[in-house]
């Protein structure tokens, strides 16, 4: 035994320090995810028997007009979320340099990651309330006749994903704020020299430098958008009629909410979601590995 | 998930606490929902007067936030069972009461006569026969108006239907809005549909459709529909209802931007904070459409039921029994601002709200206790959603019934 732990205390040691994180890991990520697959097979209401039901939750999905909905909004999310990132990168450029009371004015743009997004949610569906809303007034102003948002079935993933944004540009701004401070002042100092300025400078110096910051932050921005509940919740709750609902919320909606309890089919649209992301973090999976191995 | 957390370290104090009790007191553990001032209050004064009557039970309450309450329950009629519970009546108890989670107490109603007192709310406590808890108050439904307004426009009280949308011309001409809801929540959009499909096709009807025996295509809920856009398709409705809550369109009625509300009850109490009185506020029952049908009302009942996992179920029905009486419900829903559903039981005279509604439920057909409770679940949610999308656009009309009579496939 002994000798068995001196040989290998090299190999095992990783493993045994690994071993809580993995345990909970497994516990509260992996195992659930077969949970919610198996249990997407079944009529369920929570309360009573399970019946198999086989892929009838799934057939019912395809012919669902509010999945699709759902869906499409997905994608809106997913495209849209995604300016976070070059909107971050702007202003983070904008606030890297060194004025006096710089460190305020970096705070006061991080701040709205640091709010809660339901507080985020109700400070927006205020701004778009109509009669009293300052976004309402304002529009009521210039064109004579305001737009309730968040009740029109046109704009309202649109009003939702503003909101979202505005923390999400914070976060991503804060990231490449970090990674500016890692970029080389030689190499700049040396573009200079070669007369490299402006647009130039930026995308052939500065931004090569900062790939690892635009990763994270591509990755943090899609799983965002992906997951994004709570902001539909507390502004719309998926409304009107339907219309701003995303996946995750649906999937809510299906199995937890007021009238739902159909834990299949929520737990068919949770897999379906799960889906969807598997694909995105599949790849980022295989470009972090691919940047690993190269080095 | 936070409000039952709470409720569970609650339930589980609770527990810790009984168990160091004195011996010869019985305890009777009682989960509760009424989280608001008022029902709050009523139950105090209804746990306090139990326990006066019998000093060997110790009422042992857990307070839930009201909408927690409704997830809640799930999880503590499956993990940890108290002796009694509150819950609604009709279709919303049906999946607990096929599920066994709650108790026959068809015993209780044989025994203390309650067939007959609590006639009025027999049968939406009623599934199989039997009797599976028992209701301790109700509330109607209507149109609530402000006089003032109806003054200033120079209309009266509509009697029929017809008078009614011959009145929105005029409001709208006043710029003001006929009739005004708040549908961001769903829900007050359906009691409008209630009331238009009772009074186009009658009680039985509504029934039937909301059980899922009739089509949504079928041609007499396209009539309901078509009576619902004499009030969408001129623009008589509040035009952004759908971004509102049902609060900000009373606050429409009392600042005399609108006219008319279709509403339950407990509004009333939401007008008088926004300052209207017994002088400028006004209620009628919502007005015939087809002429000669017996008027059915929507009055939603609340009910306490003895889940199946109770560990003291001789006194949990003691106590059906004594919230079943005609003083108790007298006095309770005297805090409440609600009706007793014992047909012996008074309402306060002076309340002019109240003394309508009961006149107005007593003298009813039928009682509907409201969609989300008549309709499972699923269909609900579907109906609200279909209801609030026609009165955006009422063009789609027949694309929302085909997908509402999808759903009637899928959820019965």
């Amino acid at each position: 035994m002994q000798a068995y732990w001196k040989r290998s205390q090299r190999k095992l040691a990783p493993w045994l320090f690994l071993a809580p994180g993995l345990a909970m890991f497994a516990l509260y990520v992996i195992i659930p995810i077969f949970q919610s697959m198996a249990i997407s097979f079944y009529d369920w209401d929570g309360l009573g028997e399970k019946i198999w039901i086989g892929t009838a939750n799934y057939v019912e999905l395809i012919d669902d007009d509010a999945f699709y909905t759902s869906l499409k909004n997905n994608v809106i999310w997913l495209v849209l979320y995604l300016l976070a990132v070059p909107a971050g990168l702007m202003i983070a450029i904008f606030l890297n340099q060194t004025v006096w009371g710089i460190r305020a004015y970096k705070s006061l743009f991080f701040f709205p990651f640091v709010i809660s997004q339901v507080v985020v949610g109700l400070m927006f569906s205020w701004f778009y309330a109509p009669n009293f809303g300052l976004f309402y007034k304002l529009i009521e102003t210039v064109t004579g006749d305001g737009v309730a948002i968040l009740a029109d079935e046109r704009f309202v993933t649109y009003g939702i994903i503003v909101a979202g944004l505005w923390p999400q540009i914070a976060y991503v701004m804060i990231l490449y704020l970090t990674g500016l401070n890692n970029v080389a002042p030689d190499q700049v100092e040396a573009a200079r020299l070669d007369g490299a300025k402006g647009w130039r400078m930026l995308w052939y110096v500065i931004l090569p430098q900062l790939r690892p910051a635009t990763f994270i932050a591509v990755v943090v921005t899609v799983i965002g958008a992906l997951r994004s509940f709570d902001l539909v919740s507390i502004m719309t709750n998926g409304g009107p009629y339907g219309s701003s609902r995303v996946l995750s919320f649906y999937m809510y909606e299906q199995a937890l909410s007021e009238y739902g309890y159909r834990m299949g089919y929520g737990a068919a649209i949770a897999v379906v979601l799960f889906a969807i992301m598997m694909v995105f973090i599949s790849g980022f999976i295989w470009k972090m590995w691919r940047d690993e191995t190269e080095r | 998930m936070v409000h039952f957390k709470t409720g569970a370290l609650a339930l589980t104090a609770a527990l810790l606490m009984s168990g160091s009790a004195i011996a010869q007191q019985r305890t009777l553990v009682f989960n509760t929902d009424t989280s608001d001032p008022a029902p709050k209050a009523a139950f105090d004064q209804l746990i306090a007067d139990f326990e006066a009557e019998n000093p060997d039970v110790d009422v042992v309450v857990n307070m839930f936030d009201h909408e927690g309450y409704k997830t809640a329950i799930r999880n503590f009629l499956t993990a940890d069972s108290p002796d009694l519970a509150n819950w609604y009546a009709g279709n919303r108890m049906a999946p607990f009461v096929n599920a066994g989670q709650f108790q026959d107490v068809t015993d209780v109603w044989e025994a203390n006569g309650l067939g007959e007192a609590l006639g009025s709310a027999k049968a939406s406590m009623t599934i199989d026969g039997k009797q599976w808890g028992v209701p301790y108050t109700y509330y109607q439904w209507g149109i609530y108006y402000n006089k003032d307004v109806y003054k200033a426009a120079g209309v009266t009280e509509p009697k029929t239907w017809d008078e009614f949308i011959a009145n929105c011309a005029v409001f709208k001409a006043a710029g003001i809005d006929c009739l005004t809801t708040g549908s961001s929540a769903l829900w007050p959009v359906a009691g409008i549909f209630d009331y238009l499909d009772m009074r186009t096709n009658g009680y039985e009807f509504h029934m039937d459709l909301t059980a899922g025996k009739i089509a949504w295509t079928d041609d007499r809920v396209k009539a309901v529909f078509a009576e619902w856009a004499k009030l969408v398709e001129p623009g008589y409705v509040t035009e952004n209802h759908a971004a509102i809550d049902w609060q900000d369109a009373a606050a429409l009625l009392v600042q005399g931007k609108a006219a008319n509300y279709v509403m339950g009850n407990f509004a009333v109490a939401t007008f008088k904070e926004g300052g209207m009185t017994n002088d400028n506020l006004g209620f009628m029952v919502f007005p015939e459409i087809t002429p000669g049908l017996p008027r059915a009302e929507e009055a939603p009942t609340d009910t306490i039921h003895i889940p199946a996992g109770a560990k003291n179920v001789a006194d949990a029905k003691l106590f059906l029994a004594f919230v079943a009486r005609a003083d108790v419900q007298t006095k309770m829903n005297g805090i409440l601002g609600q009706l007793p559903t014992n047909k012996n039981a008074t309402v306060d005279e002076t309340d002019p709200f109240l003394s309508a509604g009961f006149a107005e439920l007593s003298s009813a057909y039928a009682l509907a206790q409201f969609f989300d409770r008549d309709a499972p679940a699923e269909m609900a949610k579907a109906g609200m959603e279909g209801f609030q999308e026609f009165m955006v656009h009422p063009d789609r009309l027949d694309a929302i019934l085909e997908r509402l009579e999808k759903v009637r496939a899928q959820a019965y």
